[in-house]
């Protein structure tokens, strides 16, 4: 059911992160939604409260606060005796209340497969469309041994299971193995003994039977359509529905003040709103932005715990997600350093620090969490981290973004010279037209510079990209939001949620420092111009204002190009943004930084002082 | 806003504890409600599932599943030995030439025989599991079938990380200062079973020489990321500990680095020196907290235990707090005031502070993310 401003004049809507609960404010203002105020609150689903209401309750007691300052208006509530009051009545209530939630560590589930990197990698792909974490992917051909298979998913315990395997019509033998290794492990629900696991089965039609007799008995088995009826068909929809019905029918249900939770999100008519995992609400709003403007978009939100990466590609729209469960910049700080290694993340740092007090920092990150950088210093270490934690998060993405692999092709000759195989990676810098950057590290950096150089160290983005930012994390109450009213999400979206920083110019190839790489012309709407021919090795920033355009004549010089056309010239229009326009000649593939301490030192500091990234006192 | 929500670690000579003592699966109990039992009474029993075997019996023996009928010696659910005949073929001509007989490999019990796949699941025998009471005090309710809740008054502290599994030993104060680096001389044979107590940082050498000594458990102030990186082989990437085997049991009160010890918690294991104390390195610190906790048990009266209400320790001016980042980690000081507006610090960061003052009575301002409440 969709709503317009008659009937939607005031939404609360929240998120319950596993940290924080952060709720909005959206009013129909001047004409307008708007998303008009925020608070948030510690989250509250574990000991000693137990309920996640309690955190809801007061993120938006924080909101009713500034909403009576604000309008000056003592008799705004939104709440009376701990609940929401819909519908509003002058000032008094609001008129629905819709949330996310990935607290208590999201929706965690196990995948099964027969080929691991066939109906393996689809029954993965639907599990985490749906927002949920993939703790692990078993399959007939992962070369543990059975028993191996059958202690993992005994000691998993995860919030639901998904099989996959085999296409329609196909053997039927290796699938029913793999529901008997499910059968033999017996395996228990995270949250609570009281109710059989939910298992989902997505594989060989003809093997539906044999699976209801191996399972049927000892879990909570569902049957859907084959997630890979054909090998080269995938057809992720019916599974990830279950997997939203199971998440809020099982998981939701077990865990502390849900079901209360799940009685508050209603809509004018007082009818129920599911509660959506996070991410699966970032990913509707990904694909939405891709589709209305008819773009290829990388979207990355990065968290304490985990890094979420969404990409909609190609002109079919296909959409991935992946979760790098332990790359985020509290939790999981700890794990970016073992898995990119102390001299990675030095790289980015434009100054000496001992190697064990950076440890022992980052360390009392992991163990607290929730602390605030008040020290530049600090600030400057957490940045790099983070685009350590982005580069690796990215790198798994582009992995995981792949056509279907298995199926047969025929080839042209141009193909087959290319070396071009089922599976290749579909994320393709050179044709990707915006980076959009979420979460703390990015949404929240003192300076928008910093977001765009983070954006721009980590994912190296080539040829000419936008990059945006989500201005307070908003993303995903807007993408639970759209369930009730597209209309309020979408004009929310574009007024307050996304903030454009500007665009990024990358010729793409090899360089020698100094040499030219870059000539610019750059007609910014103020009636200046820019004009240089810019060496290898430098970056420029040339401020141009949000929704304003720069006309340009860009030539790539000394063998490097500008587009997948491997256009060495190109006349365009240069959005602008927050940030402005960077044109950055440090090369693509490869990009380097140099080796040597003193001159990557002065490298950085260099780029730094053009970015405008930190005052000038840390860079002396 | 006068007041705000904030993260705090209990340091207290006096709470009332109430511990659930729970089986892994259900099982036996062992005590009654109203019994008073000691840390090392083991409260409940159970048996775990034996491993499972999975054995394609079809293949070993050279028939198509749907063939394994024919052969097969054995039925769901039968007990068999090591060695037992799960199935036999007649050999050549049916004269027994070149009889293939498959035997059991393991002792248990038969799970399941498919005929889809030709699979049998043997299932070793059960697994005996006991949980203890962990600390003494009073049983005041069973979970039929599950488990126990154990209460008592104790002197308690949080930890904010530590790694090894629970323990029980006499508490021992070794330091004389809280910013003192635990001396390796002082650690000798009369720490064996010992709870021992450093000031502001304890060394690998001396970790390894506790260890040496038999030393139960280390309680210190901080602990070099470096030296932990060396004791247990690798770095610790994701805070989920307390399964670590390294010889004894170690909780960090404040932090990684020499942090000295927050001087409440110094006085209180000082004045508890000798008292038995319980102790846990378990740390998780997503997705359910936990963590550790050093519990010093009390003699109480049964109408004693009556817990309070849980709530979320709030910060406002009188609050006594402890900085838990750079700038000033590690020092304690006292809320003057709560600024509403959004304030920028070094980092540029727009955020809520409060302001505060030292015992000496200087006065800062920093985030008031960076800051936790001490709670009594």
């Amino acid at each position: 059911m969709q709503y317009d401003e008659k009937r939607l004049t005031r939404i609360v809507a929240t998120d319950c992160g596993s940290t924080t609960t952060k709720a909005i404010l959206i009013e129909w203002v001047d004409g307008e939604f708007r998303q008009t105020i925020r608070g948030e609150a510690p989250t509250t689903v574990e000991a000693p409260l137990n309920d996640v209401t309690k955190g809801v309750i007061n993120a938006t007691s924080e909101m009713e606060e500034l909403a009576r300052l604000k309008y000056n208006n003592p008799n705004i509530k939104f709440m009376e005796n701990g609940e929401f009051i819909i519908p509003r009545k002058g000032d008094i209530g609001i008129d629905a209340y819709v949330s996310t939630s990935s607290a208590g560590g999201g929706l965690q589930m196990m995948v099964t497969g027969v080929v691991a990197s066939m109906t393996g990698e689809s029954a993965e792909r639907a599990a985490l469309g749906a927002g949920a974490i993939v703790m692990d992917l078993i399959s007939s051909n992962d070369k543990r041994m059975n028993h191996e298979k059958i202690e993992r998913i005994r000691q998993l315990r995860p919030d639901m299971i998904l099989m996959a395997g085999g296409e329609d019509g196909g053997t039927v033998k290796h699938v029913v193995e793999m529901a008997e290794l499910v059968a033999a492990a017996d395996p228990k629900p995270r949250l609570g003994a009281s109710y059989k696991l939910p298992v989902i089965f997505a594989g060989n039609k003809d093997a539906q039977e044999e699976i209801r007799k191996t399972l049927g008995s000892k879990v909570e088995l569902i049957i859907t359509d084959n997630i890979r009826p054909k090998l080269e068909q995938e057809n992720l929809g019916p599974a990830r529905d279950k997997i939203h019905d199971l998440f809020m029918e099982h998981v939701m249900q077990q865990a502390p003040g849900y079901n209360k939770l799940m009685e508050w999100a209603k809509g004018p008519d007082l009818e129920s709103v599911p509660i959506m995992p996070t991410p699966a609400a970032v990913g509707n709003i990904m694909q939405t932005i891709a589709k209305d403007e008819n773009i290829e978009v990388v979207g990355v939100d990065i968290g304490g715990a985990t890094t979420d990466i969404f990409s909609v590609f190609t002109e079919e729209y296909i959409f991935n997600r992946t979760v790098s469960a332990n790359l985020g910049l509290s939790y999981s700080i700890s794990n970016v350093l073992a898995s990119a290694g102390l001299p990675n993340i030095m790289r980015w740092v434009p100054f000496d620090i001992d190697e064990s007090e950076l440890r022992n920092m980052i360390k009392n990150k992991m163990i607290r969490p929730t602390t605030i950088p008040s020290l530049l210093e600090e600030l400057v270490l957490e940045q790099a981290i983070a685009k350590e934690a982005l580069r690796l998060a990215f790198e798994q993405h582009k992995e995981f973004a792949s056509g279907l692999k298995g199926m047969q092709r025929q080839r042209d000759i141009s193909e087959a010279f290319s070396q071009s195989t089922s599976g290749a990676s579909i994320v393709n810098l050179m044709s990707l037209n915006l980076i959009v950057g979420s979460g703390g590290v990015l949404s929240h950096a003192p300076r928008r510079n910093q977001t765009v150089m983070m954006l721009i160290d980590s994912f190296l983005p080539e040829g000419i990209t936008r990059l945006a930012v989500d201005s307070i994390f908003m993303m995903p109450h807007l993408g639970v939001l759209s369930e009730i009213s597209s209309k309020a999400a979408t004009e929310v979206f574009r007024k307050d949620c996304m903030v454009y920083l500007g665009t990024c110019v990358a010729p793409v190839g090899k360089g020698k420092i100094g040499k030219p790489a870059l000539y610019a012309k750059l007609e910014l709407p103020d009636g200046s111009k820019f004009e240089e021919e810019i060496p290898f090795g430098e970056v420029r920033l040339i401020p141009c204002e949000a929704g304003t355009v720069a006309k340009a004549t860009l030539r790539a010089l000394g063998g490097l190009i500008l587009d997948k056309e491997k256009s060495k010239e190109l006349i365009v229009d240069l959005h602008g943004g927050k940030v402005g326009i960077v044109l950055d000649t440090r090369g693509r593939r490869p990009f380097a930084l140099p080796t040597e301490k003193t001159e990557r030192i002065a490298a950085l500091k260099k780029w730094m002082r053009e970015f405008k990234v930190y005052p000038e006192q840390i860079l002396v | 806003m006068g007041q705000a929500y904030s993260a705090g670690l209990t340091v207290t000579d006096s709470i009332i504890l109430r511990k659930e003592r729970i089986l892994p699966l259900k099982g036996q109990v062992l005590v009654k409600k109203g019994d008073k039992v000691k840390a090392e009474t083991v409260v409940a029993e159970t048996l775990l599932p034996g491993k499972v075997v999975p054995f394609n019996l079809a293949n070993k023996l050279g028939v198509t599943p749907a063939q394994l009928e024919v052969y097969i010696k054995i039925k769901a659910g039968q007990k068999i030995t090591k060695d037992t005949i799960l199935a036999e073929n007649k050999g050549l001509f049916g004269l027994g030439f070149f009889k293939n007989e498959i035997r059991s490999p393991v002792e248990g019990e038969v799970e399941n025989i498919s005929s889809v796949t030709g699979q049998v699941l043997l299932r070793e025998p059960r697994i005996p599991v006991q949980v203890k009471a962990f600390m003494d005090g009073l049983v005041t309710e069973v979970i039929e079938g599950e488990g126990v809740i154990i209460e008592n008054k104790s002197a308690y502290i949080q930890g904010i990380f530590g790694i090894g599994d629970e323990t029980v030993g006499e508490l021992k104060m070794l330091a004389t200062t809280p910013d003192d680096e635990l001396d390796l001389a002082k650690i000798d044979d009369s720490c064996r079973d010992k709870v021992i107590v450093a000031g502001a940082l304890v060394r690998l050498h001396a970790i390894e020489a506790a260890v040496k000594h038999g030393v139960k458990a280390i309680i210190t102030g901080g602990i070099d990321d470096q030296d932990l990186k060396k004791l247990l082989g690798y770095d610790i990437g994701v805070a989920i500990t307390g399964h670590e085997k390294v010889g004894l049991t170690i909780v960090c009160t404040e932090g990684f680095g020499k942090i000295t010890m927050a001087q409440k918690t110094f006085d209180l294991l000082k004045a508890l020196n000798g008292r038995k104390t319980s102790i846990h390195g378990r740390t998780q610190i997503r997705a359910g907290v936990i963590r550790p906790e050093i519990i010093i048990p009390m003699d109480f009266e049964e109408s004693e235990l009556v817990s309070k209400e849980a709530s979320l320790p709030i910060l406002e001016p009188g609050t006594l707090i402890r900085i838990i980042r750079q700038p000033h980690f590690g020092r304690i000081a006292k809320v003057i005031s709560l600024p509403e507006e959004l304030t920028k610090v070094e980092s540029e960061t727009m955020v809520r502070i409060l302001v505060g003052e030292f015992e000496d009575g200087t006065r800062f301002s920093m985030p008031r993310a960076n800051v936790e409440v001490i709670e009594s």
